[in-house]
């Protein structure tokens, strides 16, 4: 078992167009740094400085994991992630 | 000349229309899905501008993840992304350029404040490159 992760289209160009796939790690920061490690540039689309990048929304399960522990989140095998770019602008 | 082309129903653009006059003074934003793959806008999906903000539009974090679950579920994808700019051209600015992260998605703006339905504008955004196009609408 591992994570599922989800990736939007505009990610798609590091994972060789897969909309989903497989990492592993005790929390998201970690699942990234996996992810990374065969997807190399996704981290720094993510991620900024530590953080999630402001505009880059992802939810464990149906949460958004700015209202858990950000980057600290906790996952388990089993769990889904999901990648979703915010859709924001403005004049 | 304009390369790419928009084809859109009328009363989808004037459902767009409607939607950022009524939301004005605030910047209003929205969605038009339609099957993957088909660059048809079908199925309009006004949405709620988070920021509530006469100068930035967001969609609320929750509401996101529903729309692509939904989107996903009907093989839809976003055809076009709309918001309004409440005092400027209907031309993406620079912070619409840098967020920007659908690249197959025509970007429709709409100037609100103006009374002419001929800034109705849609755009190609990739890359941080803006490419405007024809808007073709339909009966």
């Amino acid at each position: 078992m591992a994570v599922e992760v989800r990736i939007p289209t505009i990610l798609r160009q590091y994972t060789d167009g897969a909309k989903t796939v497989e990492g592993s790690g005790d929390t998201l920061s970690a699942l990234v740094d996996d992810l990374e490690s065969r997807h190399p540039g996704l981290r720094d689309r993510l991620m900024e400085n530590g953080e999630l990048r402001r505009f880059v929304n992802v939810y464990l399960n149906d949460e958004d994991v700015r209202f858990l522990d950000g980057v600290k989140t906790s996952v388990s095998d089993g769990d889904s992630v999901t990648v979703l770019p915010a859709v924001a602008g403005g004049a | 000349m304009l390369s790419g082309v928009l084809s859109i129903r009328r009363d989808i653009v004037d459902a767009i229309i409607d939607h950022a006059r009524r939301d004005h003074p605030d910047e209003a934003c929205g969605v038009v899905a339609g099957p993957v793959g088909s660059d048809r806008p079908e199925r309009f999906i006004p949405m709620l501008n988070a920021a509530r903000s006469p100068t930035f539009y967001e969609f609320d974090s929750m509401d996101l993840l529903r729309l692509y679950r939904e989107m996903e579920d009907r093989d839809e994808e976003p055809v076009v992304i709309y918001h309004s700019h409440t005092a400027t051209e209907a031309y993406p600015s620079r912070t619409d350029i840098s967020i920007a992260a659908e690249p197959n998605a025509h970007y429709v703006l709409v100037a609100a404040w103006m009374e002419d339905e001929a800034d109705f504008r849609s755009f190609r955004i990739v890359d941080g490159v803006v490419t405007e196009e024809e808007v073709r609408i339909t009966d």
